[in-house]
């Protein structure tokens, strides 16, 4: 399979790729790893005029920490994250995801930026970044604006670049003590997408309350879904059996699964719930134990 | 447009559409055969080739993005007219049946061995999570890469 006829450039440096992107405005299409927008243009889904790829422009693929930040450029493949201590370290969420992410080849090429910027509901990033409240970072010839994820995912495959932006990295919140992240991911084979995918993220208060609750859900919706009613639930309480239990089922409301060969929505529903609870004790005995 | 790259160390040159596929780059413009096209979808693994030091799958690669890399494929385990540790493994251990899936599992193996020599059984089966075998011939695979990376290591130990 081949994909259309496209005009080809490769940039070296971001000027030069923002420049080409504000001339060629809805035209053009940044490839990065291309392992979802490649396979999109073999089977004519996509069909950009022009390519802008990114990877020979330099400085791109580097995992910082700044600013009580983790800044995940444009290149970071997701094997650089499973294999990362800094990410270990900074986001212990997104340390659980990382291995989840496709197969071994898929993350030597894929990058998390792109996967992000997809913004396919059955892509595992997003559901993490909803849970972290991450920045994403988007850069033109008028400058770099930090969006936030829940603004930047606006739909089905869309999220809420402008002609002639790029995105240039992703910024997560860096995990202070008391945090713990688990992904929980239920596929069929490894490098199918998620039946379901959970993403729940949690710090403790120094008087043991939950100051910070995030949960992000996978295929289960037309987009990657924040389950903000079931993280309410759970701001200021006590951690515990009970309360992940009550969270998990309003994550089961929050989700809005179909039927379709990876199984019946109610059966998808129900594991979002036993995700929830088991990703929020995850998350708990993470930071029990960091306290030994 | 014009695209040259290494391949198994030797400098190849041809012209092509920006939207020729790696795997095609190879098996079309250099008339090199070895690299398999299986499911064409970044499923499978058939089309595996190392590029720049990383096993990938060429099906989803544009050979333009390939400009000045490093690829490995199959023909290129071969050393000195003796067979890869990985090659002489699968052969010994019967780690192929319709020989499909082959480039890609022994090049995935020998990154891998290369890397680690002593892999568990659970290691050697994560790293091949992403190349299919349809004869499902998996248990002779895994056999194979584990002795093919004890040979490299018992050859490093007898050197060192």
């Amino acid at each position: 399979m081949y994909p259309a006829s496209f005009d080809y450039t490769a940039p070296t440096s971001i000027e030069e790729a923002t420049a080409l992107l504000a001339e060629l405005g809805d035209e053009g299409r940044v490839l990065a790893g291309g392992q979802s927008l490649l396979p999109m243009m073999k089977l004519r889904l996509a069909q950009p005029a022009n390519l802008v790829d990114i990877n020979r422009i330099g400085g791109l693929d580097t995992l910082d920490a700044a600013n009580g930040h983790l800044e995940v450029g444009a290149l970071v493949r997701h094997a650089d994250v499973v294999n990362s201590d800094l990410v270990t370290s900074s986001s212990p969420l997104m340390a659980s995801a990382a291995p989840w992410i496709a197969d071994p080849l898929v993350r030597n090429r894929g990058t998390v930026c792109g996967s992000v910027a997809h913004c396919d509901p059955e892509g595992d990033w997003n559901s993490v970044m909803l849970a972290l409240g991450a920045d994403v970072v988007a850069t033109s010839t008028s400058g770099e604006r930090a969006i936030p994820i829940g603004e930047f995912v606006v739909d089905f495959f869309t999220n809420s670049l402008q002609p002639g932006e790029m995105v240039t990295s992703i910024r997560v919140p860096r995990a202070h003590d008391r945090t713990g992240g688990a992904y929980l991911k239920l596929e069929r084979k490894i490098g199918d997408y998620a039946t379901v995918g959970v993403a729940t993220h949690i710090r403790l208060d120094t008087d043991g309350t939950i100051g910070e609750a995030g949960i992000g859900l996978t295929s289960v919706g037309p987009i990657n879904i924040k389950a903000t009613e079931a993280e309410a639930m759970l701001l200021g309480q006590h951690p515990g059996d009970e309360l992940f239990a009550s969270a998990a089922a309003a994550a089961g409301h929050a989700a809005d699964p179909a039927s379709d060969i990876r199984g019946p929505a109610e059966y998808k529903r129900a594991v979002v719930e036993a995700y929830v609870r088991r990703g929020l004790a995850a998350c708990l005995s993470q930071i029990s134990q960091e306290g030994r | 447009m014009k695209i040259t790259l290494t391949v198994n160390g030797v400098t190849r040159s041809a012209e092509a559409e920006p939207r020729t596929l790696l795997v095609d780059f190879i098996r079309t413009q250099l008339g090199m055969r070895g690299t398999h096209i299986g499911c064409d979808t970044t499923s499978c693994g058939a089309c595996t080739v190392v590029l720049d030091g990383l096993p990938v799958k060429s099906c989803t690669v544009l050979a333009a993005q390939a400009e000045g890399a490093e690829v490995r494929t199959v023909e290129g385990l071969k050393q000195n007219g003796s067979l890869h540790p990985i090659q002489a493994a699968f052969k010994e251990h019967h780690g192929l049946q319709c020989g499909f899936c082959t480039p890609g599992m022994m090049l995935v193996g020998a990154s891998l061995i290369e890397r680690n020599p002593t892999p568990s059984e659970d290691e050697v089966r994560w790293e091949i999570s992403g190349n299919l075998c349809r004869c499902t011939g998996y248990m002779n695979i895994v056999k194979a890469i584990q002795a093919a990376g004890n040979e490299l290591a018992n050859a490093e130990e007898s050197s060192a």
